[in-house]
């Protein structure tokens, strides 16, 4: 049989979802929900947009309500208004995939009376909404696109995207007239060469030169001048990096040609050259600026799919969805399984297990009762709760968490670029060069003196040099982005090119933080039954059981469930009995287990695994360990870096006999390892490292690690992590696993080789256009030709190189 | 070779013109968002239902259809 091919999305339909009846198939309820919509709407005309031959994602709609979207916190923090009573909004839609989703939702307007206007950003998967708040309410309009296939989300980096915005606008004008600057120099240029080689009247050549002077002092005095400012600054506090070479260049060649012109003489002028180095450096900044930026945007999105919602209880029980800003302290609210606490509080009624991994690193949920304390940020497993609000925002243990990781931000020294460490001797060397250069030619021909040493200065203005570096940077990070590894910023890069230490968090970085069925000692025919009683229960156990015994158990239903907080379960299934549970449990159903029963158990608990029992009819059929197991690649990775000469150490918020069993699994001496340790331990463990090794790479996932992220010389948050986490971290990481890490570390040091390359290159221009210089045989034009060349050469060598993803991502 | 004298100021006013113009589109925000536009310009158009195009191109389609059963 052919395969169908789901009318919305383009996927191939699961065989058990052909409908031989209806007229159109689905791969999915969701396309179906948006199918439908989009018909409803009179929208079909999306289908004709759409390019048939790419299959999509599969449609999303949640169907969820969107209530808070009305409350007004929400409006207070999200939504302006503007003029007439209008109100707009951003929004972050998931599920943006091709143009026709910007026909689709910009099509709004004709679909919902009251929407005035929907423009969306295709990159950046943001729309912009305005709206008649008295029309129609936020929440319908997140509905109707919910129900559409874009579930959305408020946009909550507005603000550093203006800020962004208007910063780039600056750029791109100083970029432009810049351009413009060196473009009508060049033309200049063009005839006064002419009249070089053809001989040229009097009365043109200062015609041109003043043309030109003046041209170049706007190139100076407007985007020239950020060049100046950052040399003044660099001289004051002694650190002499690129800018001043730059400044050196440009100040001598400007003042030499103003010479020249004023007085009419015929020496050589060298505008062309320094408009040409301003645009050229300015846009070899702007493209590291955009870069850095763009790593920045990704994780603003990312924030935008934290939950921002909680279900407040009001007066006689009922249940309203209100943004978590507008939660005070003595609020009741409702938590159901699955959700993540949106504050601190007392459990006021019911009892559930939590997932405290991302707080404090524990693998194994914990079990909490009424009048016990849970934190924001820990996830409810297994059942409805209600708690009684005690903190809110900044009061809560994130909330102070979060004020230590800015802290350390602040406190964290600058780094040495190699480029500025190369600008230092670079500024050293031209100078004195220029003084011996002069002083030579005073001595054999003094006319000769002051124009060689201008030439000197003008030719070793450094724009290959100024570009070796934010080239190779730039180039680096887009191919890191693609390979799914977010850099926030190039010095990152030039960090991790010498090996030093790296500190894992174990769960969640080193393992896969959720519980597994690991070891399984028995009838494997029994699996399917296992499944079908495990599958009426919440629990992470019962989970782990349903996930590792297949689908088939689960169309089973079992004749009773009953399930004993805390120790097992109990079910009939198929006329067998079947007891699922803790060894004492179990234990008490069938009496003293045989020997290979105890055996299986004692190999479980050497790997530190928790042990269930499977009992059926009064007998012991299985024995099963279950954990939390390390990631497949961890190995590996661990053994690749070790062989490029890391070393690496476990620090964990979790039980030290798991870490050390962890560490032993991956190949990391359980010596170097650490369990239990605080959020405020691991900021000492790293702090210390700092003074012993360089670089300290720490990599971690959740809130716990925050602080210590950023006291390490460099941050990793991989996967899965927490927000807070995204925020204090230099790097991270899109894709699950352990081999990013790697491919980070790696990238990196193939980068750094990119750069000193590029810097060498540049530097080997420099040299050979200075010796021109010196011994008097170098003129404008060979410079204008050389100054474009030495740069053309580093931007194809930091665009032809592979520094990461040399092939698993391209 | 004085038509320099008139040339000359006259292209550095263009170069000014361009540099405004462009300092204009920054500022209005066309440089933001590079994407979205090149999408949104190919399906500003709806398809319209005028009565004498709709009959002209039921009749070609006649025509096919008649050739091809002919065929």
């Amino acid at each position: 049989m052919t395969d169908v091919a789901c009318i919305h999305c383009g996927l191939p339909v699961p065989p058990g979802l052909i409908d031989e009846e209806a007229e159109h198939q689905f791969c999915c309820n969701g396309c179906k929900m948006v199918y439908e919509t989009i018909h409803g709407c009179g929208l079909q005309r999306y289908y004709d947009l759409k390019d048939e031959q790419d299959p999509t994602e599969p449609g999303r709609a949640t169907g969820k309500g969107y209530e808070s979207f009305d409350d007004s916190t929400f409006h207070d923090q999200h939504v302006t208004l503007q003029e007439g009573g209008l109100t707009s909004i951003d929004l972050y839609l998931e599920g943006v995939h091709c143009s026709a989703c910007v026909w689709l939702i910009e099509k709004l307007p004709n679909v919902l009376k009251g929407v005035v206007e929907a423009r969306l950003d295709i990159r950046r998967q943001v729309a912009h909404i305005v709206w008649n708040d008295e029309s129609i309410s936020l929440s319908r309009i997140a509905r109707t696109l919910d129900s559409l296939g874009y579930p959305s989300h408020p946009f909550r980096g507005t603000r550093m995207h203006d800020i962004w915005r208007r910063e780039q606008h600056r750029h791109l004008i100083r970029i432009g007239v810049a351009g413009a600057c060196a473009g009508n120099v060049m033309l200049i240029a063009f005839a006064l060469y002419g009249g070089m080689i053809t001989g040229i009247e009097d009365q043109y050549r200062t015609l041109f030169n003043w043309a030109a002077l003046g041209i170049t002092l706007i190139a100076l005095a407007f985007p020239g001048r950020t060049f100046f400012v950052g040399a003044l600054s660099s001289l004051r506090t002694g650190a002499l990096h690129m800018d001043v070479p730059v400044a050196l260049g440009l100040a001598a060649g400007t003042l030499w040609g103003a010479y020249v012109t004023v007085t009419g003489g015929h020496g050589d002028v060298y505008f062309e050259s320094l408009t040409a180095v301003i645009f050229l450096l300015l846009v070899g900044r702007w493209v590291q600026h955009r870069q850095q930026r763009a790593a920045h945007a990704a994780i603003e999105l990312l924030y935008c799919l934290t939950p921002t919602t909680a279900r407040l209880i009001e007066q006689e029980d009922s249940v309203r969805e209100v943004p978590v800003e507008a939660l005070n302290i003595g609020d009741r609210v409702e938590i159901r399984a699955g959700d993540v606490i949106p504050a601190d509080g007392n459990i006021a009624d019911g009892s559930s297990r939590f997932d405290l991994s991302l707080l404090t690193g524990e693998s194994k949920p914990i079990a909490m009762g009424e009048g016990e304390q849970v934190h924001a940020g820990a996830v409810n497993i297994s059942s409805r709760i209600v708690m009684e609000v005690q903190a809110t925002g900044a009061q809560t243990r994130i909330g102070r968490l979060m004020a230590m990781v800015e802290k350390f931000a602040q406190e964290r020294p600058p780094i040495v670029k190699l480029a500025d460490q190369v600008a230092h001797y670079f500024v050293i060397v031209v100078v004195s060069l220029a003084v011996l250069t002069a002083a030579f030619w005073l001595w054999y021909e003094p006319t000769q003196a002051l124009r060689n040493s201008i030439a000197l200065l003008v030719v070793s203005c450094p724009c290959a040099l100024g570009l070796a570096t934010p080239l190779a940077v730039v180039a680096s990070i887009g191919r890191a982005a693609h390979c799914g590894i977010l850099i926030k910023g190039g010095e990152v890069v030039e960090l991790l090119n010498k090996p030093g230490l790296i500190i894992l968090d174990k769960t969640g970085t080193l393992t896969q933080g959720k519980m597994k069925l690991t070891s399984y000692v028995g009838d494997e025919k029994l699996k399917p039954l296992i499944a079908a009683v495990e599958s009426q229960v919440v629990h992470p156990i019962a989970d782990a059981f349903v996930a590792a015994c297949g689908e088939e158990g689960v169309n089973i239903q079992p004749a009773s469930i009953t399930s004993v907080a805390g120790k097992g379960v109990i079910g009939e299934v198929e006329s067998q009995r079947i007891v699922i549970g803790s060894p004492s449990f179990v234990g008490e159903e069938v009496g003293d287990p045989p020997a290979w029963v105890l055996d299986a158990e004692r190999q479980c608990l050497a790997q530190i695994q928790t042990v269930v029992f499977v009992a059926v009819d009064g007998k012991i059929a299985a024995v099963a360990g279950l954990g939390d197991p390390v990631l497949d690649d961890a190995p590996d990775a661990i053994a690749s870096l070790h062989r490029s000469g890391w070393e690496a150490m476990v620090l964990s918020g979790d039980h030290p006999e798991i870490v050390n069993a962890v560490a032993k699994q991956i190949g990391i001496d359980p010596e170097l390892c650490e369990g239990q340790a605080s959020p405020e331990r691991k900021v000492e463990v790293v702090t210390r490292a700092l003074e012993k090794h360089h670089p300290v790479v720490m990599v971690g996932d959740g809130i716990n690690d925050a602080a210590a992220l950023t006291a390490a010389g460099v941050g990793v948050a991989v996967h899965g992590g927490a927000e807070i986490s995204l925020t204090a971290a230099d790097a991270f990481l899109r894709n699950p696993g352990l081999q990013p890490v790697v491919d980070l570390i790696h990238g990196s040091r193939r980068t750094v080789r990119v750069i000193k390359r590029n810097l060498f290159v540049s530097l080997l221009y420099n040299v050979l256009t200075a010796s021109l210089a010196v011994t008097g045989i170098i003129n404008p034009m060979i410079a204008a030709i050389l100054m474009p060349i030495s740069s053309l050469t580093v931007v194809m060598l930091s665009y032809r190189s592979r520094t990461f993803g040399t092939q698993e991502c391209q | 070779m004085s038509v320099i004298y008139i040339i000359f100021p006259l292209a550095l006013l263009i170069a000014i013109i361009a540099v405004i113009t462009f300092i204009w589109a920054v500022r209005s925000g066309q440089f933001d968002d590079l994407d979205t536009p090149a999408a949104r310009i190919l399906h500003d158009d709806e398809p319209v239902d005028i009565p004498e195009v709709r009959d002209k191109l039921s009749n070609s389609e006649k025509v096919s259809g008649e050739s091809q059963a002919s065929n």
